[in-house]
């Protein structure tokens, strides 16, 4: 399907990041459609993990524009406490709230930051716990779950907050490969009901499935942008087949 | 008949009067790590702070407090402050004004150890999902550094209760002054009266020190599950 006339939900335009003086984001342009599922690949270091915080807020920028719903995200009196509501962002070290039951991690930004009622927030959380099969695991402290379940609450989190969009950096990378499956399963899932998406992840095959449109990164520049089946059959540049190519055992 | 050393305890009000003295330790202490605690998590708070102005007035903060003896510190209030001030304090209140600072650079020093051992992911996960300066520290990261921090804390509270005995250097009462003044009275009669005493005086510290390692073991095994 394309969706590249629906409603433009991000924008990225000419977005530099530098650490001290290395630049590590050099001049990025993205555009992020309603919908759409943008899977971000590079070599390790080229910026990916960067390029996510920068989206909602954990990094300065040094030049360009983020705007999300047509509104900057750039300058002293954008208010990340909202607009982090819009995005949510699930991190490789699924870092739930080790003091927090299942439920009350999940449960902390409806109630707390968005002033929901509990009653509300609760049915949602018990369909979502549902849906990643772990309705069972309401009570359970985090250090009581396996990573991949750990991963799956850390989602459901996210999603209790009815975000606009979610970003995903590496989710699985420090996950067992028998939890991979069932983490992929979901995103796989959120995808299909038309969840926009930024993912970045070393699973290709996985890569391959969920994308619309795969973002190739390299050494904080954008270096190919291409509907997946091209990008993985053809690529167009060599630093790509390069990189394809580590896979390839 | 043998006089029985032990009974030296139990004359006239010698035991009410101990128990008063062990009211004025307990009772400088308790207020002592209360205030101290909580002016402690603002200073603890404050030390987490990016400025480096902040940061530095807080550590010279409790520099200063380390270096110079709290028999000093004591005497500098009581003596030094209220001359140049020109007020009075009674011995009591300048105790707990001195010990509450104290407990506060110490508690800020340990507030702050504790927050800095909390991952940085907590923090970012905390703002990822839209949570304000203080709802991060007062949901995410101040539960999480209480459990870190009780150790120590606790630590520094029995401290603070054996610490009290330099009171009696700027008049107050306490228990071991208490104590010397009955065993000053009886020890021609009493030979043996300052084991006694003291051996009650040891007993009581015990008393006052021993439950709060209880709870703090207490809390450690609820908050393990
Ligand atoms: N806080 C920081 N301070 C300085 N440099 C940093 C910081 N964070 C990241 N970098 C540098 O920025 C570059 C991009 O890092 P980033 O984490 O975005 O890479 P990545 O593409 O996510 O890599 P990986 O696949 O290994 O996760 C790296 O060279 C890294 O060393
Ligand atoms: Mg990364």
């Amino acid at each position: 399907m394309n969706k590249e006339n629906h409603q433009v939900l991000l924008e990225i335009k000419d977005l530099h990041k530098e650490y001290d003086t290395r630049t590590v984001l050099d001049g990025i342009h993205l555009r992020v459609h309603k919908g759409e599922v943008i899977v971000v690949l590079g070599p390790s270091g080229c910026g990916k993990s960067t390029l996510l915080r920068c989206l909602n807020g954990l990094e300065s920028i040094q030049g360009g524009d983020i705007q999300f719903n047509g509104e900057s995200l750039v300058g002293s009196n954008v208010n990340w406490q909202k607009t982090r509501q819009k995005i949510g962002m699930v991190f490789q070290n699924y870092d739930l709230f080790p003091h927090m039951t299942v439920i009350e991690n999940i449960l902390l930004g409806p109630i707390k930051v968005q002033k929901r009622e509990k009653k509300e927030v609760m049915e949602q959380a018990t369909q979502l716990l549902e849906r990643v099969g772990l309705s069972d695991r309401k009570d359970s402290y985090p250090r009581q779950l396996s990573g991949g379940q750990k991963q799956r609450i850390a989602i459901v989190r996210a999603l209790c907050m009815n975000p606009e969009i979610m970003l995903f950096d590496e989710v699985t990378a420090a996950l067992d490969p028998e939890m991979v499956r069932e983490v992929l399963d979901v995103i796989l899932g959120l995808a299909k009901q038309g969840m926009t998406m930024m993912i970045v992840t070393h699973e290709m095959g996985f890569a391959q499935a969920v994308a619309d449109r795969i973002l190739f990164i390299d050494e904080g520049k954008v270096c190919e942008m291409s509907e997946p089946k091209e990008f993985f059959t053809n690529p167009k540049t060599e630093r790509a087949q390069q990189f394809l190519n580590i896979f390839q055992f | 008949m043998q006089n029985l050393g032990i009974n030296v305890l139990f004359e006239g009000t010698t035991l009410q009067r101990l128990f008063e003295g062990l009211m004025m330790t307990a009772g400088i202490a308790f207020l002592s790590i209360i205030i101290g605690s909580f002016l402690g998590v603002g200073m603890g708070l404050l030390r987490t702070s990016k400025s480096k102005v902040v940061q530095f007035i807080c550590r010279f903060y409790l520099e200063v407090f380390r270096i110079i003896p709290i028999l000093v510190w004591l005497f500098i209030v009581y003596f030094g402050v209220t001359n140049a001030l020109d007020i009075h304090l009674d011995g009591e209140i300048v105790a707990v004004i001195v010990f509450s600072l104290w407990g506060a650079a110490e508690m800020g020093d340990i507030v702050r150890g504790a927050l800095e051992s909390l991952p940085k992911h907590q923090i970012e996960s905390g703002k990822a999902i839209g949570l304000s300066f203080w709802g991060l520290y007062r949901y995410v990261l101040i539960p999480q550094a209480v459990r870190r921090m009780l150790p120590g804390a606790i630590n520094l509270s029995t401290r603070m209760v054996k610490t009290t005995s330099l009171v009696v250097m700027i008049g107050v009462i306490d228990v071991v002054k208490v104590g010397q003044q009955i065993i000053e009275r009886s020890v021609i009669k009493v030979p043996t009266a300052s084991f006694w005493v003291y051996g009650l005086i040891f007993i009581l510290y015990f008393i006052i020190c021993y439950p709060l390692s209880t709870l703090s073991k207490k809390l450690e095994a609820k908050w393990e599950n």
